[in-house]
């Protein structure tokens, strides 16, 4: 017995030493990011680079890397990539990002009016917790051969596309709903009643549209197959599945509704416990050179948030991009604004209501 | 002494992942979820405890009705896939040939081997509007145009059958498999019907098989997530949904703590009221000998 004993314990202290001496040999970044924001072709042109740096991947949306890192009071990851508005509240609420140190990051060649409005919509008690990596859009698309028309949040409930039309039901519908009423949802968040009472009226709006629907898509996936398959010829969406469906389609186009498609900015912050900071601010600049940038567009579908961004997207997405937007559209992108506590809760509800409707 | 300390290892040994297992992946994890859903929330970072949480899902009809829902539907289930399963159980322990037994069975289990995802998406691909099933009738000519067969209830039914049916075989397989045929035969020799026959002596004999599969399939059932939210479209809600939504989309753990508990003994209540209504036990089904 005793000498099973030994054994054990000998074999243990030897393990954790070798497992030790690994760990201590090269770094780890653990990266927590939308998927296809980390191709392989980046990650090994990183670790061809910085060969003691090892890069694992997790691939999440806002709402799970919040949670994710909500579960472990931001352990775990060392890089994390939720969206501009995503960060302030959390922050206050969970306390699970570290403030950035800012001189250790190539700002020289971000967009200065990303950075600033990132910068401005992230910083507490003058630390500045997230900077900006890629940003995009979400608004419509359509089949212009069967909907030439479409340019409204509005007409997702048009009756004459009864039956074919589908959205995802989170809150850019909400959003995007009571900027078509002639609201401002945004400018409404400093005064919660006034949203609950825009709430209310979209809630009862998309409960009407409910019948028009033909489903509520869930991801990039289904809402490709159900646009190519044209069982659904418009549709609520992101630009990069738009963009992507173009590619496929050139009659499937994104189209920024006539009051100003929402714009969201996907970030670097890096969590409260990360490990690897160094490693973290390796990645950030390097993937904001110009030539990873393209390659990292080539896969996200979004810009860069760099000077030039667009123009340094691959050739098949820039001519996606240009054949939806022009300039007034870019001039009237609406940024979604930051969330302040409450409105998560608020907007879940109104949602709840909407999904339990029994409308057709 | 030597033995009785390697038979007090061997059973420590054998104890522990048992006990280690429902400690902390069972135990620990509901009293945790417990814990949380007493907790409510007054400010950031700031809570209290109390019942709040359960008293908001009883002021708001659109959460007890997701439940209820939840609960019916998947009585439904339990009671089609019985009524699916109890044949192919009783033609796979009774009438078939010894020989042909076991490769009944293993096609049965062939659907096991593939994910709950992919046999959901199974189910997409033949019955959407421009899938396998809607194209056949139109080239059949039993219908003009293309017919959208997904996103309602009746399909999410269909697929939760198709998903737990196979947990019902299992169990009245194996009851019925130990009913000594004599009995049967005893029963016509008596002048039994078949009807007579099956429901005085076939029905009782499989009982702890019939409880044990209601029980194992209305559990899964009411726990599923995958198959109601792929395949129900928009007026389907399911309450897993509402235990996920409140988690991660709302940040509201509490609130989806809350409903983890009331599943857990809402569902509880029902396996309760079942066996109270068959005037079964578990005692003299699921654990007997």
């Amino acid at each position: 017995m005793r000498k099973l004993g030994r054994t054990l314990i000998a074999t243990t202290a030897m393990a954790m030493v070798f497992g030790g001496a690994t760990a201590q040999a090269e770094t780890t970044l653990r990266i927590l990011t939308w998927g296809s924001y980390a191709p392989d072709k980046v990650i090994e042109m990183f670790e061809e680079k910085y060969p003691d740096i090892k890069v694992e991947v997790t691939f999440s949306n806002n709402e799970e890397m919040i949670a994710k890192l909500r579960a472990t009071g931001g352990a775990g990851y060392d890089l994390a990539q939720p969206s501009h508005d995503r960060i302030y509240a959390a922050q206050l609420e969970y306390d699970i990002y570290k403030p950035l140190d800012l001189s250790q990051i190539d700002t020289s060649n971000m967009d200065p009016n990303l950075l600033a409005g990132v910068k401005a919509n992230t910083t507490i008690d003058g630390e500045v917790y997230a900077v900006p990596h890629q940003w995009g859009t979400s608004g419509l698309m359509a089949d212009i051969t069967k909907a030439p028309d479409f340019n409204s949040w509005d007409d997702l409930c048009d009756p004459q596309y009864k039956g074919r039309t589908s959205m995802r039901l989170k809150r850019t519908i909400l959003l995007g709903t009571a900027f078509a009423m002639g609201k401002d949802p945004f400018a409404a968040y400093a005064d919660l009643d006034e949203y609950q009472n825009i709430l209310d009226e979209v809630t009862e709006k998309l409960i009407a549209c409910k019948d028009n629907i033909k489903t509520y898509w869930q991801g990039g996936d289904d809402l490709s197959s159900l646009m190519l398959s044209g069982e659904v010829i418009a549709s609520e969406t992101w630009d990069s599945t738009a963009y992507k469906l173009y590619g496929e389609n050139q009659n499937i186009v994104f189209i920024p509704p006539e009051t100003g498609a929402l714009a969201w900015i996907d970030t670097f912050t890096i969590p409260r416990k990360g490990e690897a900071d160094d490693a973290a601010y390796k990645w950030i600049n390097f993937v904001l050179q110009p030539e990873i940038v393209t390659m990292m567009s080539a896969s996200t579908g979004a810009i860069a948030a760099v000077n030039g961004g667009i123009d340094l997207l691959p050739e098949d997405k820039k001519a996606a991009v240009q054949a939806a937007f022009d300039d007034e559209d870019i001039a009237n992108l609406k940024f979604f604004a930051n969330i302040p506590a409450g409105v998560e809760d608020m907007e879940g509800k109104a949602l709840e209501r909407i999904k339990a409707a029994t409308g057709g | 002494m030597f033995r009785s300390d390697a038979s007090k290892l061997s059973l420590i040994l054998l104890m522990t992942p048992f006990v280690l297992w429902i400690g902390l992946l069972i135990v620990l994890p509901q009293l945790g979820i417990g814990y949380i859903s007493l907790r409510e929330k007054v400010g950031p970072r700031e809570y209290e405890l109390g019942l709040a949480n359960y008293i908001d899902f009883i002021n708001e009809p659109i959460y007890w009705n997701t439940l209820l829902r939840t609960a019916w539907m998947s009585i439904l289930v339990t009671a089609l896939a019985l009524l699916v399963g109890f044949p192919v159980a009783y033609y796979i322990a009774k009438i078939a040939q010894q020989r042909s037994r076991a490769a009944l069975f293993l096609l049965c289990l062939i659907p096991l081997w593939v994910s709950d995802l992919v046999r959901a998406f199974g189910w997409i691909v033949l019955l959407r509007e421009t899938g396998v099933v809607s194209g056949m009738l139109q080239t059949a000519g039993l219908i003009s145009g293309p017919v959208e067969l997904l996103y309602n209830d009746v399909t999410v039914v269909i697929g939760l059958v198709y998903t737990v049916v196979l947990f019902m075989i299992v169990p009245l397989f194996s009851t019925l498999d130990g009913m000594d045929n004599s009995l049967l035969e005893a029963g016509y020799n008596l002048g039994g019907s078949r009807v007579t026959v099956f429901r005085r002596i076939v029905v009782p004999y499989a009982m702890p098989g019939i409880v044990a599969g209601c029980i194992i399939t209305f559990m899964l059932t009411a726990g599923s997530y995958l198959t109601p939210i792929l395949l129900g479209g928009k007026n389907s809600s399911w309450f897993t949904e509402q235990i996920y939504d409140q988690f991660i989309t709302r940040y509201n753990w509490e609130s989806g703590a809350t409903f983890g508990v009331l599943l857990l003994g809402f569902t509880s209540f029902v396996v309760w009221l079942g066996l109270r209504l068959t005037g079964q036990s578990l005692a003299n089904t699921v654990a007997k000998e």
